[in-house]
């Protein structure tokens, strides 16, 4: 099982060198990492290659990473019936880049896309019909970066005056607490006061 | 006499529909009262589960997936306990493998007992309905006297299940699993083979294979399409792979196919809660890592590093090592898989959830096209949506 997978790694990588950066096994799982570009061929590949045939695309998700330069990564994950086999694809972007809508390959793509859209706003070129998918109507912010906060910016309250629902700027009675559990014994960094200790 | 001009027009289906099955808002645009084009609105019950659970341990995280599809729950409970399991690299004993398999089993049959029978209410059957929700009442009992709970149970954790199994509940579900084909029996007098029934759903919302894979449809809805995947045989985990179980598949893909298919789906789920409580092995029910599972509550009145072991679990939880993995289980209502990235803290970074009704709400707009409003009704009860896990 293990070795027919880096064997389909192997020639995935091989029948499409320039488009393939690196498919490698972790885990028993093939992660094949594309170029931005090249996510349409990579997939067209994978779906209709007769070695392949990963009919299925169950998920597309985004991660964000803010301290890399190209912050987030799209992962597609692909279900092969005829090889009982998943793939992970994956490939980097920022804020800036497009990143091709493979709608056109796999229609279950719209609303994974439309999806990462919402949360993350990274931007798919040739998608039918991007618009917001899981947020309110008139939501601003991309909640799932990591720079958005867990609480977010708005409340809703409905205003007995007005008589309707009314956004306010969000107030917390008390502070989002989040605790630190890196251990200093675990190799972590300087713990608040050692640079006192540096100074003298 | 002059030809009538009939303009398009469009009608607001929901959120507050009784049969748009929770908080669906569908814009249809109708042409008279055949449907042209049919756009979801969902995000209505959207509860960023994804975002809290990054700022949740992951023992803290197991809860909020019983609040995703609250019909079956620890269905869901299992792809996240898998995928953290898969992480930590730890194995758990055979007697949880099979508690867990077995409660499976109780969970699809309670999801699919909700499905039908409701479904059947949307078209018009008030009957089966009552009677499927005594059945339920009784499966929630087992949930409720293993864990405390009957929907939200957080039974699953990571390293095993929460508890052992009390004294003389195999013998229950035992008892359990005799009468209720009977209970499925009455149910398909009742709807099988109706006259009204199959009027409103034979060849309606037809899927063929090709767009069963497309759409990226899982589950009974696959398999209603004529596609044998199932991922309880295909990639087997826990203990199916000792199970001696069918996988039924439809013949045409319509309405009336993804209702036989999850009828037969019951009655090999009981099939299976049987072989679980005959080879029912005894032993521990969670693994014996302190790091990961708590100690027994005896050894805490004595040990002092069983009280730290469990002070450390329920505050800081455990590290779980840098990696990421996909786990997937055949729960329900199709494949549910949980994408899970760690950094190598207690919290997960980043746990996508991977929900079959999202893919197959998608497919409403192909599957409606060209049908009247009366079958988009049927439509939306056959593919089996609960907004907690599409919206999340």
């Amino acid at each position: 099982m293990t070795q027919a997978l880096q064997d389909l790694g192997d020639y995935i990588a091989a029948a499409l060198p320039n488009e393939v950066l690196k498919a490698e096994l972790v885990r028993d799982e093939l992660v094949v990492t594309v170029r931005l570009a090249a996510i349409t061929k990579v997939l067209t590949f994978l779906r209709d290659d007769a070695n392949c045939l990963f009919k299925q695309l169950m998920d597309v998700c985004g991660v964000d990473y803010p301290a890399d330069e190209q912050r987030f990564e799209i992962v597609y994950h692909l279900l092969s019936m005829k090889q009982n086999q998943r793939v992970r694809v994956k490939l980097r972007t920022d804020e800036e880049k497009q990143v091709p809508s493979v709608t056109s390959i796999f229609s279950a793509a719209n609303w994974f896309e439309r999806e990462i859209w919402d949360m993350y706003g990274v931007f798919f070129s040739d998608h039918p019909d991007l618009r917001r998918l899981l947020t309110d109507y008139g939501f601003e912010g991309h909640p799932l970066r990591k720079d958005f906060p867990l609480t977010g910016y708005v409340e809703l309250r409905y205003d007995d005056e007005q008589k309707r629902v009314v956004y306010e700027p969000v107030r917390l009675p008390q502070e989002f607490r989040g605790f630190d559990f890196l251990s200093p014994w675990e190799g972590g960094g300087l713990l608040p006061g050692d640079e006192k200790a540096e100074k003298h | 006499m002059a030809e009538a001009k009939i303009r398009n027009y469009t009608i607001n289906f929901g959120p507050q529909h009784p049969a748009a099955h929770g908080v669906l808002r569908l814009i249809l645009e109708m042409s008279g009262e055949v449907v042209e084009r049919a756009d979801p609105h969902i995000g209505l019950l959207h509860r960023g589960t994804e975002k809290l659970i990054e700022h949740k341990t992951y023992l803290q995280a197991v809860p909020y997936f019983d609040r995703l599809d609250y019909v079956g729950t620890m269905n869901q409970e299992h792809a996240f306990v898998l995928a953290t399991e898969k992480l930590l690299g730890i194995d758990i004993p055979p007697r949880a493998k099979y508690i867990r398999t077995l409660y499976c089993e109780i969970g699809r049959i309670l999801n699919h007992l909700l499905n039908v029978t409701s479904y059947v209410l949307d078209v018009g059957g008030m009957t089966p309905l009552l009677w499927g929700f005594e059945e339920r009442e009784k499966l929630m009992e087992f949930y409720e006297r293993v864990s405390g709970a009957r929907l939200h149970t957080a039974y699953f954790r990571p390293g095993g299940v929460a508890a052992d199994l009390p004294a003389g509940l195999l013998e229950d579900i035992s008892a359990w699993c005799e009468q209720f084909p009977k209970i499925l029996d009455d149910i398909e007098t009742l709807v099988t083979e109706n006259r009204i029934f199959k009027q409103r759903t034979v060849d309606i919302g037809i899927v063929t294979p090709e767009q069963a894979l497309d759409w990226a449809f899982t589950g009974p809805n696959l398999r209603a399409s004529g596609i044998p995947w199932d991922l309880r045989k295909a990639q087997p985990y826990e203990v199916y792979d000792r199970m001696d179980f069918d996988i039924p598949i439809g013949k045409s893909g319509d309405c009336y196919d993804r209702y036989l298919v999850r009828m037969v789906e019951m009655r090999e789920s009981i099939r299976i809660m049987q072989q679980c409580i005959e080879q029912m092995p005894g032993g521990p029910v969670k693994v014996d890592n302190r790091k990961v599972a708590p100690p027994p509550r005896a050894e805490m009145k004595r040990s002092m590093e069983a009280l730290i072991h469990h002070f450390k679990l329920y505050t800081e939880g455990f590290h779980v090592p840098a990696g990421e993995t996909y786990a997937a289980v055949e729960a329900p209502k199709g494949e549910f898989a949980v994408y899970l990235v760690s950094d190598g803290t207690n919290k997960p970074y980043r746990c996508k959830i991977r929900a079959p009704g999202y893919a197959h709400l998608q497919g409403m707009d192909f599957m409606g096209k060209g049908h009247m409003l009366a079958d988009i009704v049927a439509i939306i009860g056959s593919i089996d949506v609960v907004f907690g896990e599409i919206d999340r």
